[in-house]
């Protein structure tokens, strides 16, 4: 099963979310366990790939390799492993080497359909490196070179967008403000974690992020950084809300409506800050922006993944298990991206004139 | 209305306040120095009895209306001074509204000529009016306490001014052949006259023959130009009379215009399409199917943005292949002319749609960018392929687009609700139906046009189940709809959806029931222009269709309305709907949010169809 998506044999469980259970999910308790059960083990490097019809060269292979580092966002890994796909190939004419590119892309967005960085970013890669002028002119082998060139530039704008953010959203902090964050979020961590370091007084309010309890390894990480730290349970975020000066949250996806898509939640925070006129900022990558554009929740393809209750539920009831929420624009104050500070109608903007 | 007044001064971006108030005139002043001074004079004609006469002194013998009429009288001098639409009720109930003194910037007072008279009198009415007002107006009251004074002072030069006018008008008069204008003018005045005054009649007479002059002194100038501007301010007599002296197609204006929109075309319905019928054999200039295509407008056959913009372009490609370059002429300057003056005729018929206009710039862009080494027969073939090209990629691939993206919206289960009858809207509903997705169809309509019924038995025939209501009862069927579709005659660069009149209702309605509202339109129908209200710039139909209702004889209260004065019957063709009532617009560029028109507008320039 290692290698294989989970997608492939059991349609239901996203396997972006259960790779975010691996990375950040806290795993002392007994929960993990329980959740290890319910669930399948998480895929480490593989070995016997099938999915991919290229003879000698699997893009999920590269794909789950870079995959395991922690550090690096899926995304990035699916660019990298794209990247290695033209470097590997063996076609001989720019039409063979853009159609390989296009069926590993394909694959790739195939084995998790549930993950929008992944969709976006094998679609903003495959823009951003075919989308060359000079491709016609020159000779396969300069032109591939140049492919390759494109591609590990890419990478390396996509590697260092987290860093980009961290610097531009450190403005946004200032001395004695009191944070909500949401889940865990490598890019807000990053950011508050270059606060910190910037020797920045403030307080972070953590949610639990139930089911798979990504705020509590957060609120690890902060404490490490002796930043001061007070974990919340979800319920309780209109309760503490009184005592925040921003909502800072992380997005799986940037929606075209300018929209995010994030953990479950998400939304909730943002109605309950925006009536109490606080401030919600998004920290995300543009390797995020993604072409979708969901009009309400349930436009959503749900992501499902198991929700533990400790209890055994009867059989009666049903349980509400998608990952995630959509947050319209309207709640949202500003996105720390890359490309800047935008305002949520600049997504879309930026989308046309990517893909137009 | 004078609060929302003085909270219009403080800008308050949250509030946004719609259909009332007018946004700073979006119209480039463009009048002729002429027309400048004369527009004023062009007092509307008095349209009630004069009841109220006890309220004004002898001196100011020509206000014989209600202070509702004056306020207006006062809105358009303003206009023509200060750039700043008068805001006034949507509402036909005559309400006093205060006005804000005219903020004449560089121009100077003496423009105001005879209106002053009016403009004095009402000024005088506001201030009794105003004390209602907070402290914060006080000053304002004392500067145009000012500002009456002075008109004062240019009042009686102003009368001798009209005197000497009128002399010149009872000359020009008897040698005039009929100019319609000019008569229906004067008829129109002659019964309000009977109430007035002696003066009063030669101040109005004088106004016709004086706005004679000044257009008759413009118009050598204007001559090349010959087509209207699309936006044309129907208020402003001058122009009107010049465009009417071109005019193929024989209008009179309507006697009981309404008031607020009087800056649009309001004529007499009914009367144009026989008398253009008559002419068919006399009409030298204007291309056989360029008049056919002008006749179906007029008659209503043709209807709806896509269907007129591809008639149209289909008349202009049947004319130029026609057409043969007169000699000692160029083709590129030649043509062009016949172009503006086929708009002209067609706009004569009816006013151009933004989505019309769009086209109309692509093809004149086009005869402009042939090359001058050309041959006559290869410009003329390759301008009609443009032509076939633009109705293809623009309207047919890209409605093609848009149905493809909106049908991913649909949902099994859905509930879709519709306004009126929209060519996109209906393309998408029969491809979802034909896709297999379970779904029933609200379709909402309104009197006087029922377009919604066209749509309604295409969607049955082809077995679509389909609620079908009218707008009275959006509120109630709105809680079971999941989707609303609607399509837009254009989509303006703020986001704001100009469509058929309703959709705001429609619109609103569902913001409020959190059901998102989702708007079709081709790219070529964006425009970078800004409206914030359906007042500025909308087109009027005629108004007896909202007076009768068919199939009920005994609801005839408003059959003779035309006689009574104090009615003006409303028929509005458009509305703009405000960008927060639009979660998302589906163009053949994808879906977007309609704070990124801007962008499309900005890409679609760039791809330089336009230029």
């Amino acid at each position: 099963m290692e290698g294989e998506g989970p997608s492939m044999e059991n349609p239901k469980i996203s396997a972006y979310y259960q790779t975010r259970l691996a990375h950040f999910g806290v795993v002392s308790t007994e929960w993990l366990a329980q959740a290890q059960s319910a669930t399948k083990p998480i895929p480490s490097s593989s070995t016997d790939t099938s999915t991919d019809k290229d003879a000698n060269f699997s893009v999920i292979d590269e794909f789950n390799r870079w995959r395991n580092h922690p550090d690096l966002a899926e995304a990035v890994a699916a660019i990298r492993a794209l990247a290695a796909v033209i470097s590997s190939s063996k076609a001989s004419t720019m039409m063979q080497l853009e159609i390989e590119l296009k069926n590993a892309s394909d694959t790739l967005k195939a084995w998790d359909t549930t993950s929008i960085s992944l969709t976006a970013a094998s679609d903003l890669f495959m823009r951003y490196v075919t989308r060359t002028s000079a491709l016609e002119f020159e000779d396969f082998n300069s032109a591939k070179a140049r492919l390759i060139e494109r591609a590990d530039k890419f990478g390396e704008i996509s590697y260092k967008a987290r860093k980009v953010i961290g610097m531009l959203s450190q403005d946004f902090i200032f001395d004695g403000c009191t944070i909500l964050v949401h889940g865990f979020s490598r890019v807000v961590f990053e950011v508050l974690k270059l606060a910190a370091h910037n020797k920045k007084h403030f307080r972070v309010f953590c949610t639990e992020g139930r089911p798979d309890r990504t705020g509590l390894r957060l609120s690890n990480e902060l404490a490490k950084l002796d930043v001061p730290v007070k974990l919340v349970i979800d319920s309780a975020v209109a309760y503490t809300m009184d005592d925040v000066d921003m909502v800072f949250v992380g997005a799986d996806g940037v929606v075209e409506s300018g929209g995010i898509i994030n953990m479950m939640g998400t939304y909730q925070i943002a109605l309950v800050a925006k009536s109490m006129n606080k401030p919600v900022y998004v920290a995300a990558e543009s390797y995020k922006f993604a072409r979708h554009y969901p009009l309400d929740q349930k436009d959503l393809a749900p992501a499902l993944r198991p929700v533990d209750f400790g209890v055994p539920i009867p059989s009666k009831v049903e349980v509400e298990c998608s990952a995630r929420d959509y947050t319209p624009p309207q709640y949202l104050t500003l996105l720390f991206t890359d490309l800047g500070v935008l305002t949520p109608s600049v997504v879309s903007d930026e989308l046309i004139q990517l893909y137009l | 209305m004078d609060a929302r007044r003085s909270s219009r001064a403080v800008i308050d971006p949250k509030i946004r306040m719609v259909g009332f108030f007018a946004p700073p005139a979006p119209i480039p002043f463009e009048f002729s120095p002429s027309g400048n001074s004369l527009s004023p004079v062009m007092i509307p004609p008095p349209l009630h009895s004069s009841e109220n006469l006890e309220l004004h002194s002898q001196s100011q013998p020509s206000v014989t209306s209600t202070s509702r009429d004056e306020t207006i009288a006062v809105s358009r001098g303003q206009n023509s001074c200060s750039e700043e639409i008068f805001p006034a009720p949507m509402s036909l109930s005559p309400s006093p509204v205060a006005s804000t003194l005219p903020r004449c910037g560089g121009i100077p007072m003496c423009n105001l000529t005879t209106v002053s008279v009016v403009n004095a009198d009402s000024f005088a009415i506001d201030e009794r009016e105003k004390p209602i007002k907070g402290g914060g107006s006080a000053v304002e009251v004392k500067d145009e306490a000012v500002n009456s004074k002075q008109k004062k002072d240019k009042s009686s030069k102003a009368e001798r001014r009209a005197l000497q006018e009128a002399k010149d008008a009872a000359k020009a008069a008897t040698k005039a052949e009929g100019n319609t204008a000019s008569r229906t003018a004067t008829s129109a005045n002659v019964k309000s006259a009977k109430a007035a005054k002696p003066p009063h009649k030669d101040v109005n007479t004088s106004a016709v023959a004086s706005e004679k002059k000044g257009g008759d002194r413009s118009s050598e100038k204007d001559r090349k130009k010959d087509v209207p501007h699309p936006r044309m301010q129907y208020d402003d007599k001058s122009r009107v009379e010049k465009a009417k002296r071109r005019a193929v197609v024989n209008q009179t204006e309507s006697r009981n215009r309404v008031e607020l929109f009087r800056h649009l075309p309001q004529y007499e319905h009914g009367s144009q399409l026989p008398d253009l019928e008559a002419k068919f054999f006399q009409l030298g200039p204007v291309h056989p199917s360029v008049y056919k295509v002008g006749l179906q407008y007029l008659s209503g056959d043709i209807s709806g943005g896509n269907a007129r913009c591809i008639a149209m372009l289909q008349a202009f490609q049947d004319a130029i292949k026609d057409y043969t370059v007169p000699r000692g002429k160029t083709l590129v300057r030649d043509l062009t002319a016949k172009i503006s003056s086929y708009v002209s005729f067609l706009i004569e018929c009816r006013p151009l749609s933004v989505s019309m206009g769009n086209a109309i710039r692509f093809l004149k862009s086009r005869i402009s960018q042939l090359p001058r080494t050309q041959s006559e027969s290869e410009s003329k073939t390759s301008l009609q392929s443009d032509i076939e090209r633009f109705i293809y990629e623009k309207i047919i691939l890209a409605d093609k687009m848009i149905v493809e993206l909106a049908v991913t919206k649909i949902r099994d289960g859905d509930v879709l609700l519709t306004y009126g009858s929209s060519s996109a809207v209906e393309m998408i509903l029969l491809h979802a139906h034909k896709l297999g997705k379970q779904f029933r169809v609200v379709v909402v309509d309104s009197r006087p046009s029922h377009r919604g019924k066209i749509l309604l038995r295409r969607l049955v025939e082809e077995g679509l189940s389909c609620t079908y209501t009218h707008i009275n009862a959006v509120s109630y069927i709105m809680h079971e709809v999941t989707r609303v579709f609607l399509g837009a005659s254009s989509v303006l660069s703020n986001g704001t959806v100009y469509s058929g009149v309703g959709t705001a209702c429609v619109a609103m309605v569902a913001h409020a029931f959190h059901v998102p509202v989702i708007v079709c339109c081709e790219a070529f129908k964006f425009h970078e222009r800004v409206q914030l209200d359906s007042i500025c710039s909308n087109e009027l139909g005629d108004p007896d269709v909202v007076s009768k209702v068919s199939g009920r004889q005994d609801v005839n209260h408003l059959d003779a309305w035309s006689n009574t004065e104090n009615l003006q019957l409303l028929n509005l063709v458009y509305d703009a709907t405000p960008s927060d009532y639009v979660s998302m617009i589906v163009t053949d560029y994808g879906m977007i949010p309609p704070t990124s028109v801007p962008v499309v507008v900005r890409e679609y320039n760039r791809e330089h169809v336009w230029t």
